[in-house]
C-alpha cells in the first residue's frame, strides 16, 4: 500500500515537475563548450588545492569500497529506498572521469545532473555541493583527474520501482533542492562566512545533522537541527551551542578539538562521525576548523523541549540501571558521569547521551569500540564492547540511567529499542 | 675574587640542578600515571575493546572456543587479521566494527602486545572419531595429499606446527572448532586475505571430512615442550602466499 502511495504521489509530482522545470532542461554539454584547457588542469598549485578542498568534502569516504583503491567507487550507500553504489571518480576514460571536461563536473556537483543531462540521485549531496563556489570545483576536478586511472565499473543500481525511474527526481528536486553558490553575507565577519561555506558547502553537514523526512528530503530550516541517519541508524545531534542545543555550552575550543584529535572535554566522536573525523577534518588547516566552530556557534538556540513524564514507575529501571552502572561503567566514566580529561569522555551533559533517539549510547554501549585514530589522538583509549555481557533489560536499564542521572533529563529507552539495535553496523 | 665566584656559581649550578631534579622528581612520578591517577597510561588499558572478549592477555576463551586465542600469535599475522577486518575480506561484524579507526602504526602495537603474551595453552574437546579419520588427518598435515595439490601443513606452519615468525600462526593448542570452522569460512567465503589467498585454494581442496580429519589430528596433538613460532625463514612455503610476500617458491 506504501509503495502504491508512493508511486501516486511521484507521479503526481514528476508531472508538476515537469511543468515547473520544462523551460530549464538542459542538454548535454559537448567537449567543446568547456573553457578549461589541459595546461590548467596540469598546475601542480591548483591540483594540491583541490586535494585539500577534496579532504574537506570527504570524497574518498563515498567513493572508495573498503580495502580498495581511493576514489574507484564501489561502496555501496544504503538508503531507505534501496542501495545506490558510489561510481568510479578516477580518470579512468571507460569506468570513471576519464572523457570528463570541467564543464561535466560542474554540472554534477552544482546542478546535481550527470554528463547526459540524467538526474543524479541525491544521496550524491549536490544539495549541499551546489554552494561550492566554481573556483574550488575547477581545483577539485582538477585533483581528481590528477589520480592514477583506475578501471573499475559500476555496481547496478539497488533501486526498485518507482526509484528507479529517474525522471521522478524532477519532482523530488522541485521540493528539496535549491541550486546556486553560497552568497556571503555582508552583515557577518570574513571567517564566519569561511565557516558558513565550509559547513553548508563541501562539508556537506546537514545532509546527516538534520532530519530527513518520507521521501528522503532534508528539512534546512531550523538547519543542523539534528536527526537519525536513515538506514545506518545513528543519530546525528543538533549542532547549535546554544539553549537548548545538543552541543550546549561547547566552546569554540571544544568544536576544534572534536573535529582535529576526535575528542573534547565534552564528547568523542564515533560511528560515522568518527570516519568523518579520521578521513576529513582532522586534516583541515586550524583556520578553518576555527572557521566551522565560529559558525556553528552563531546557530540560534532552539525551543525547549517539554521534559516527558513516563506513565511507567520508573524507580525499579533506574535502580536496576544504577546497580550496572557502578559494576561496568563507573571506573572509566566516574560514579559523576564527568569521565577522565582527555581519556575518557563524559557522559554527563554528552550531546550523544541525550539525544532525542537514544540509538546512539544504546549502540555505544553494545559496541564499545575506538575513538577515530588521529595525529591528535594516536592511541586512542577504548570501551569495551557490552553486547555479550549484558542483557536487553540490562543495557536499556543502563542506557536510561545514564540519559537521567547528574544533569541529564533525556527520555527513558525500552528493551524493546535496544533489540532493534543489536546487530552491527558495518557500511 | 674571580676564583670565589667561579666556584659560588659553580656550587648554585650544581644545586640548582638538584633543586630541579626534587621540583621534577613529583611531577615526573605523576607524568608516568597521566593523565589520571586511576587510569593507567597502558596499552593494556586502552585496549579494553580488545580484552573484553579475547582476555586481558589474549588467552580467549578456550573453554567455548568463541573468542579466539591471540596469546603468542606471530604479531604479523595479527596485524594482517585486523587489516582484513578492516578491508572487510575477513567477515565479522564486531571485528569489522572495532578494527575500523584503527591505524596500521596502532594495529601493529597491539598485535605486538598480544605476540608477546605467554600464557599456558589448554586441551579443549574433541568430537568422537574413528581411528581411520585421525589417521587421514595427521597424513594430510604431515604429508598433504598431492593428488589434489593439497601441501602439507608443516610445509608452511613449521616442523612443530607452532607457526613461523613473522607471518604464520601455530596450528596445535588450538580447539577443534576454531580450525574447523576457520578452514569452513575460506570456503564460504568470509574469510579471505590478499590475493593469492593460499588458504582459500587450499581449503576449497579439501572436502568436508578432510575438515573434520585434520582439524581432529591437530586439536589432539601432545603439545610440544617450546610452542613459540619458529624463527622466519625455517620454512620455505611451496605456494605464492599474498600474505606473505614472494617467499613463496612456486605452486
Amino acid at each position: 500500500m506504501k509503495r502504491v502511495i508512493a508511486i501516486v504521489i511521484l507521479a503526481l509530482l514528476a508531472l508538476s515537475g515537469w511543468w515547473l522545470f520544462r523551460t530549464q532542461a538542459r542538454q548535454p554539454v559537448s567537449p567543446s563548450a568547456s573553457e578549461v584547457t589541459e595546461v590548467t588542469l596540469k598546475d601542480p598549485a591548483l591540483i594540491a588545492k583541490g586535494e585539500y578542498l577534496a579532504t574537506v568534502g570527504d570524497c574518498a569516504s563515498c567513493h572508495t569500497e573498503r580495502g580498495g583503491v581511493r576514489y574507484a567507487g564501489g561502496r555501496v550507500l544504503p538508503t531507505p529506498f534501496g542501495n545506490i553504489p558510489a561510481p568510479n571518480i578516477t580518470p579512468d576514460r571507460d569506468t570513471g572521469l576519464g572523457g570528463w571536461s570541467f564543464e561535466d563536473f560542474w554540472q554534477a556537483l552544482h546542478s546535481g545532473m550527470g554528463r547526459h543531462g540524467e538526474l543524479l540521485y541525491p544521496v550524491f549531496s549536490y544539495t549541499s555541493f551546489t554552494k561550492v563556489t566554481r573556483d574550488d570545483a575547477l581545483a577539485i576536478f582538477a585533483y581528481l583527474q590528477s589520480l592514477p586511472a583506475t578501471k573499475q565499473a559500476a555496481k547496478p543500481l539497488g533501486l526498485g520501482f518507482p526509484y528507479s525511474v529517474r525522471n521522478s527526481l524532477k519532482a523530488w528536486r522541485a521540493l528539496y533542492f535549491q541550486e546556486g553558490e553560497y552568497q556571503p553575507d555582508t552583515s557577518k565577519s570574513d571567517e564566519w562566512n569561511r565557516g558558513a561555506y565550509l559547513v553548508q558547502g563541501l562539508g556537506h553537514c546537514n545532509e546527516c545533522h538534520a532530519p530527513r523526512d518520507s521521501l528522503g528530503g532534508s528539512q534546512s530550516k531550523p538547519s543542523l537541527a539534528g536527526g537519525q541517519i536513515p538506514s545506518q541508524n545513528w543519530y546525528a545531534p543538533d549542532l547549535s551551542t546554544q539553549a537548548n542545543g545538543g552541543l550546549q555550552g561547547w566552546s569554540k575550543q571544544d568544536i576544534i578539538d572534536l573535529l582535529k584529535t576526535g575528542q573534547s572535554a565534552r564528547g568523542t566522536a564515533f560511528g560515522p562521525m568518527a570516519e568523518v573525523v579520521q578521513q576529513s577534518t582532522q586534516h583541515m588547516r586550524d583556520e578553518d576548523l576555527r572557521a566551522m566552530a565560529t559558525y556553528l556557534q552563531s546557530l540560534p538556540p532552539r525551543v525547549a523541549v517539554a521534559e516527558q513524564k513516563s506513565p511507567l514507575d520508573t524507580r525499579p529501571i533506574l535502580a536496576q540501571g544504577a546497580k550496572v552502572y557502578m559494576e561496568r561503567c563507573a571506573d572509566c566514566h566516574g560514579k559523576d558521569g564527568n569521565g577522565v580529561a582527555g581519556v575518557y569522555p563524559p557522559l554527563n551533559g554528552n550531546s550523544s547521551v541525550n539525544e532525542p533517539s537514544g540509538i546512539n549510547a544504546i549502540r555505544v554501549v553494545l559496541l564499545g569500540g575506538f575513538p577515530p585514530v588521529t595525529k591528535g589522538n594516536p592511541r586512542p583509549y577504548s570501551m569495551p564492547p557490552f553486547a555479550q555481557q549484558l542483557s536487553d533489560s540490562d543495557v536499556a536499564a543502563v542506557v536510561t540511567y545514564i540519559r537521567q542521572s547528574w544533569s541529564n533529563h533525556a527520555s527513558l529507552v525500552m528493551e524493546r529499542d535496544v533489540v532493534k539495535n543489536r546487530h552491527t553496523p558495518i557500511d | 675574587m674571580k676564583a670565589l665566584s667561579a666556584k659560588l656559581w659553580l656550587a648554585r649550578r650544581v644545586l640548582g640542578a638538584w633543586m630541579g631534579v626534587l621540583i621534577l622528581l613529583p611531577f615526573g612520578a605523576l607524568a608516568q600515571d597521566a593523565p589520571h591517577p586511576d587510569i593507567p597510561d597502558t596499552l593494556q588499558q586502552r585496549i579494553a575493546a580488545c580484552t573484553a572478549c579475547h582476555g586481558v592477555h589474549g588467552e580467549g576463551t578456550p573453554e567455548s572456543g568463541f573468542f579466539p586465542r591471540l596469546a603468542g600469535k606471530p604479531a604479523g599475522y595479527l596485524t594482517r587479521q585486523l587489516k582484513d577486518f578492516q578491508d572487510g575480506l575477513r567477515k565479522y561484524g564486531p571485528m569489522e566494527y572495532t578494527a575500523r579507526q584503527l591505524s596500521p602504526e596502532y594495529m601493529h602495537e597491539i598485535a605486538e602486545y598480544f605476540a608477546a603474551q605467554d600464557v599456558p595453552y589448554s586441551r579443549s574437546p574433541l568430537p568422537p572419531l574413528s581411528p581411520a579419520t585421525l589417521k587421514r588427518g595427521e597424513e594430510l598435515v604431515t604429508h598433504g595429499d598431492s593428488s589434489r595439490e593439497i601441501p602439507a601443513c608443516s610445509a608452511c606452519h613449521g616442523t612443530q606446527l607452532t607457526g613461523v615468525q613473522p607471518d604464520i600462526p601455530g596450528l596445535v593448542g588450538l580447539p577443534y572448532d576454531y580450525i574447523s570452522s576457520q578452514l569452513g569460512s575460506w570456503r564460504t567465503k568470509t574469510r579471505a586475505t590478499v590475493a593469492p589467498d593460499c588458504m582459500n585454494d587450499i581449503a576449497n581442496r579439501l572436502s568436508e571430512s578432510d575438515i573434520s580429519a585434520v582439524s581432529a589430528w591437530l586439536a589432539s596433538r601432545e603439545l610440544p615442550a617450546d610452542m613459540h613460532a619458529q624463527p622466519a625463514g625455517s620454512v620455505t612455503p611451496p605456494l605464492h602466499c599474498g600474505v606473505l610476500g614472494d617467499k613463496g617458491d612456486g605452486a
